[in-house]
């Protein structure tokens, strides 16, 4: 043995780059980071057309809403805007729920049932938006 | 005292009694300078926000579902229940969206130093006025 080895230190296997890959709250890294930042970038535009949208379909009936949305580019709109919408909502109560809930098991749970409502409630929306616009 | 690294958190107060030291974030015993309201703000508005997509996803199912159904959401809308969930569901949405653009603005690395989160934070909140006026006289006159 060399003098070298019996100096006290860790032994390193993984890069430094490999050690950092899948670390973070969700462990997977930065995408959790970075999905949530592109869908805010996408959420400004689409927010900005629902409200115009809304705000002009005040007080109306079910054929002026259905008129709307039956137009390809509204329906493409609101298909975006849902996706993104749900996405970003998912992505950012899980945060609130990993700084707030401390307890694994009760986290977990917390986690999964906002994702599961987010799906859900996005798939409502998907739903009914195709079924009034196609 | 349990644990030697204790000594460094309990100190004497003022009137020369022992007390433990505050931990940070300790809300209670800060005065709350904008930035800290409106970084909390961000995060309520969201869960708001989170929320208030129960009204979008009923709106857009009782278009799907009949008449009555639209009609009965649109009569809940128009409420004054439902007025006041859409007026601070715009309020939420108008802040959670200016103050996101500011934190997008801090993700690229800008505006960190304190004249400028000054600045940026009172141009938030007045846009978010400005913005949720604007929507809700233009949303009446259409009414």
């Amino acid at each position: 043995m060399s003098d070298a080895s019996k100096a006290p230190h860790i032994d390193i296997m993984r890069s430094p780059l490999g050690r950092a890959r899948g670390l973070g709250s969700t462990h997977k890294g930065s995408a959790h980071w970075w999905l949530q930042r592109v869908t805010a970038v996408a959420l400004v535009p689409l927010g900005l057309w629902f409200i115009f949208s809304v705000v002009g379909l005040t007080g109306a009936t079910r054929e002026q809403m259905t008129a709307w949305i039956a137009s390809p580019v509204s329906l493409s709109l609101m298909l975006a805007l849902i996706a993104a919408t749900f996405y970003h909502m998912w992505l950012g109560l899980q945060v609130v729920i990993e700084d707030y809930v401390h307890q694994e098991s009760a986290k977990i749970v917390a986690i999964s049932a906002v994702k599961g409502l987010s799906i859900l409630l996005g798939l409502i929306c998907i739903v009914s938006a195709l079924k009034i616009g196609l | 005292m349990r644990d030697v690294r204790d000594a460094l958190m309990v100190a004497r107060n003022t009137d020369g009694k022992l007390v433990r030291r505050p931990l940070s974030p300790h809300v209670q015993v800060y005065r709350w300078p904008l930035s800290m309201a409106l970084s909390i703000l961000h995060r309520a508005s969201g869960v708001a926000l989170s929320v208030g997509t129960l009204l979008m996803t009923w709106w857009l199912a009782a278009a799907a579902v009949s008449d009555e159904a639209f009609a009965r959401a649109q009569w809940f809308m128009g409420s004054a229940i439902g007025l006041l969930c859409l007026f601070g569901w715009t309020v939420a949405l108008m802040f959670h969206a200016f103050s996101g653009i500011r934190h997008l603005v801090w993700d690229a690395g800008y505006g960190f130093d304190a004249p400028h989160y000054n600045t940026s934070g009172w141009a938030t909140v007045i846009a978010t006025g400005v913005a949720t006026l604007l929507v809700w006289i233009i949303g009446l006159a259409v009414w």
